[in-house]
């Protein structure tokens, strides 16, 4: 199973970024494999609106299962859990870390989306 | 003559303008209250209150027996407003701009356009004064299709003043695009020259003839004063900081009513905009 990291760096000891929607770039860790690719998300940092959906939309193509970041708002949220992709909300300060806890089982499965949209 | 009044800043003296611009016309005019967000003019006029008509725009809706699922709805809308992200598109009201992209694309036919209610435009009566203006639900945050139906009240056989909405994002745009000549308010301060220059750079970009009305005269610093001389653009008021017209205000009065010796003031612009509107070299 592919899971997502929002992050603003390259690799595993990259931090883990707070933001879903405009997090400056996406860590899809293939668990099967021990591998990961990295996706831009340039696009969607300068988006006037939607970023969050558009960013679920991303995750949804990368045919990930799960993704860990540090916030998720409703509507990214609703793409997201039509697609069947779970959300794990994560404070770790690196996608590394972030990756020890969800193989450990100590990430909690978000039910909801936990802040608010930006927009209406 | 369709005149608007625009501003970077907000709170310059917009519909201060407008009002008293639209009282001082000697004939029949149009006031249009394109600040949709907060329509405020009729709180100076006290006129009857016409007729009210609800405003929609154009959704998408799925018929999800019809939906394959291939995605090309979401690939062409520049708004994200629908996406696919299982088997149907989900669509997101709110961010759509109803420009009608997805339901053209849509090989399967799956997509039809219904209306959403975004607000309601309402007309008045005061004196010389034909007032239109928008007001869009609480909640709703696309403004320009209201402002583009207050517009669209536009007749043809009256003069017009707009007065737009602040700033100079898509609902200023909405409301100004068309208009003969725009006159910018501005207040001479940090604040309000830093706006001002960003105005400016708008109605450049559209191409409109324009000149600034300096408002609260005697505030501030002198460099709105210096970047009008230097880029040469007309002054074409200046109103004083004057308590006795803040006063009128709070009490919902018009300048040229509670403070006659300002009249001339209103009727001198009058003319100066109709000039720079007239000797638009396009």
């Amino acid at each position: 199973m592919k899971i997502v990291f929002s992050t603003s760096g390259d690799g595993l000891d990259a931090p883990l970024d707070s933001r879903f929607g405009r997090a400056p770039k996406f860590l899809a860790y293939d668990l099967e494999t021990d591998s990961f690719e990295v996706i831009d998300n340039l696009q969607n940092l300068q988006a006037a609106q939607g970023a969050g959906v558009q960013a679920a939309s991303t995750v949804a193509r990368l045919g990930a299962g799960a993704v860990v970041t540090g916030h998720c708002g409703p509507k990214a949220f609703r793409v997201l859990s039509t697609a069947g992709i779970k959300v794990y909300p994560c404070d770790a300060p690196t996608v590394a870390a972030a990756l020890e806890l969800y193989r450990a089982g100590k990430l909690a499965e978000a039910r909801n989306a936990d802040v608010e949209g930006h927009w209406a | 003559m369709m005149l608007a009044i625009a501003s970077g800043k907000g709170g310059t003296g917009k519909t201060t303008l407008a009002v008293n611009l639209a009282r001082v016309f000697d004939a029949e005019l149009q006031l249009l209250d394109c600040d949709v967000e907060e329509p405020n003019a009729h709180l100076f006029l006290a006129g009857e209150p016409g007729e009210e008509t609800v405003v929609t725009v154009p959704i998408p809706e799925v018929d999800e027996r019809l939906c394959d699922g291939c995605g090309e709805c979401g690939r062409i809308c520049r708004y994200n407003a629908i996406v696919t992200a299982g088997a149907a598109p989900l669509v997101f009201p709110e961010l759509c701009h109803g420009c009608g992209g997805c339901a053209h694309v849509c090989p399967q036919k799956a997509i039809r356009e219904v209306p959403k209610r975004i607000g309601v435009v309402e007309t008045f009566r005061s004196g010389n004064i034909a007032l239109v203006h928008g007001r869009l639900d609480i909640g709703v945050a696309m403004a320009p299709p209201l402002v583009r139906a207050v517009k669209a009240r536009r007749r043809n056989d009256a003069p017009a003043i707009i007065d737009a909405p602040p700033g100079t994002s898509c609902p200023v745009i909405a409301a100004i695009r068309g208009a003969g000549a725009v006159v910018l308010v501005t207040e001479p301060t940090p604040f309000g020259l830093h706006d001002l220059t960003l105005a400016v750079d708008l109605v450049r970009e559209l191409r409109i003839p324009f000149g600034v009305v300096v408002n609260r005269a005697g505030i501030g610093d002198d460099r709105v004063h210096a970047f009008c001389a230097r880029e040469q653009i007309p002054l074409l008021a200046e109103i004083p900081d004057d308590r006795r017209i803040a006063e009128a205000y709070a009490r919902g009065k018009l300048i040229v009513e509670a403070l006659p010796e300002y009249r001339a003031l209103f009727q001198d612009l009058c003319g100066k905009i109709e000039r720079l509107e007239r000797e638009d070299p396009e």
